[in-house]
């Protein structure tokens, strides 16, 4: 993706690199998730690409239950980044059942079904 | 809807299909049963219909599918998918269509065998890309988390949940038509599979097979039917979001607003309302709907629902077949609240009818809480 050019392309690109990239409304200055051509807020089109801090925490999430032999119970939740945008992931590191709402989380790059991800770990300290 | 569509159209038909399961039936198959039994219902023929509302699981062209597979050539199509609340919306867009002459008899049908070909949700839609490599279970990880937010934030517990789910049978053990009629207890509930925390499950609507359908007319010819008509005196739509991520409060839907003006078209409050039935997919989508609706305040919904409180005898009758938690949820449950509350009015109810009902309401949920539509039914009475 060298030549990546549209926003979903861009952020797949910066991600398979190991950068969390999130686009910022330059007119209402928001940032916003998922990626696109547009502001959602205010509908302005000049969008450019920040590092994202990392932080954030667990806005809600669950226990998806699963058998053993299939792999056993895994984490999904969605979080709230410190930029104000939100997205799914799951938090890694700590048991599925343990993650609990307004938990403070860190971003990082993993993996996620055989392609990079945003992926959460608990904050320490 | 606006106040000048109130009552221009009504409900003279009603039919189901293919309850349970619909061995050998394909998903269309059980849609054209369930058309021909609204037609019989309404003392019409297929080849009267000329207007077709309709969407499927399976397909991007379901509307098409099922107008060729019924031998029909409708003057006017909707096949709006905004998932299972697809079905209250068409009462909207059929309105329309009747007043302003576009088609003369309008057909909702929808049909579904997803117990029978599959035991699991049949769907056409693949996952959001943004969420898909994190493996939701959909749509149930979706409601689960909507459920423990309502949690965190209200003190909703999980025996209130529960209670949803027990009102929900008690109303479908007096429904010979519900598929679950067991009994089943708080208990039972909480001791259930856990299948996405907090939902076990109990927590969770059936899967079954089943079709339905509805016609509709323009007022003026209402009354030349079999049936009691039953008006559309009001309906509304709402969509908040698509994706569960992008939900901006997991604790208020867009049902607020497709209650406000679904009221306001019809000049009611939900204190006027004596039947309610909503698209319970999950136990929390009842607490949740009920507030947004304006049944309780928000946050009381857990309140509301316990103990009795919305079972047969309670103080608000609320899905009152049995719902897509005990009756039957083939994939999209959106038509039966119609169907229900159509019943409930013309005095045919198959489980339990309730006393003189002049004004009921329907609410259909579509996608992850993401599409809501709310329709309210009125008597003859109520014009
Ligand atoms: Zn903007």
């Amino acid at each position: 993706m060298q030549d990546a050019k549209g926003p979903d392309q861009l952020f797949q690109r910066a991600l398979a690199e190991g950068e969390i990239l999130l686009p910022k409304c330059d007119d209402c200055r928001a940032y916003h998730f998922f990626p696109r051509v547009l502001c959602p807020h205010c509908h302005g089109t000049a969008i450019s690409w920040k590092q994202a801090g990392g932080k954030g925490r667990v806005h809600t999430t669950t226990v998806v239950r699963r058998k053993p032999e299939r792999g056993g119970d895994y984490n999904v939740c969605v979080v709230e980044l410190d930029e104000g945008v939100r997205m799914m992931s799951r938090v890694e590191g700590i048991a599925p059942g343990e993650v609990v709402i307004d938990m403070p989380v860190t971003a990082f790059v993993g993996e996620a079904e055989g392609v990079p991800a945003v992926l959460f770990k608990p904050s320490e300290g | 809807m606006t106040t000048e569509l109130r009552g221009k159209s009504a409900i003279v038909g009603a039919g189901h299909a293919g309850f349970g399961e619909a061995h050998g039936l394909t998903a269309y198959d059980v849609m054209a049963q369930s058309a021909l039994a609204a037609l019989g219902d309404a003392g019409l023929k297929l080849s009267d219909v000329d207007g077709l509302f309709c969407t499927m699981m399976e397909d991007s062209m379901p509307a098409l599918m099922a107008a060729e597979y019924l031998g029909i050539q409708p003057r006017f199509i909707d096949g709006t998918m905004s998932g299972g609340s697809s079905f209250v919306n068409y009462l909207t867009s059929a309105t329309m269509a009747l007043d302003a002459g576009l088609c003369d008899v309008a057909l909702i049908v929808y049909g579904s065998n997803q117990r029978t070909a599959s035991g699991r949700l049949v769907t056409a839609s693949r996952p959001p890309a943004y969420e898909a490599p994190y493996n939701p279970r959909y749509p149930i990880s979706a409601y689960a988390m909507a459920a423990a937010r309502h949690m965190h934030e209200y003190g909703t517990t999980r025996e209130q949940l529960a209670d949803v789910a027990v009102a929900a049978r008690a109303w479908a053990q007096r429904n010979p038509e519900a598929f679950e009629r067991g009994p089943l207890t708080r208990e039972d509930v909480l001791g259930a599979r856990m299948v996405g925390d907090p939902l076990t499950v109990r927590d969770c609507c059936l899967v079954t097979d089943g079709g339905g359908a509805i016609v509709m007319v323009r007022a003026d010819r209402a009354r030349d039917f079999p049936k009691a008509p039953v008006y559309v005196l009001g309906s509304a739509a709402a969509s908040s979001h698509r994706q569960i991520s992008q939900m901006k409060d997991f604790t208020v839907t867009a049902a607020r607003d497709s209650g406000a003006r679904a009221f306001a078209a019809a000049g009611v409050t939900p204190a006027d309302i004596q039947a309610v039935e909503l698209y319970d997919a999950f136990t929390i989508n009842t607490i949740l709907f009920l507030e947004d609706l304006g049944f309780c305040a928000k946050g009381e919904g857990g309140a509301f629902v316990e103990g009795g409180r919305i079972a047969p005898g309670g103080v608000l009758p609320v899905n009152t077949n049995g719902g897509g938690l005990s009756c039957v949820h083939p994939g999209m449950y959106g038509i039966f609240t119609v169907i229900e509350a159509a019943r409930q009015i013309r005095g045919d109810a198959p489980g339990i009818q309730l006393k003189d009902i002049d004004l009921a309401l329907a609410h259909g949920n579509g996608g992850v809480l993401s599409s809501q539509v709310t329709a309210i039914l009125g008597s003859q009475n109520t014009l």
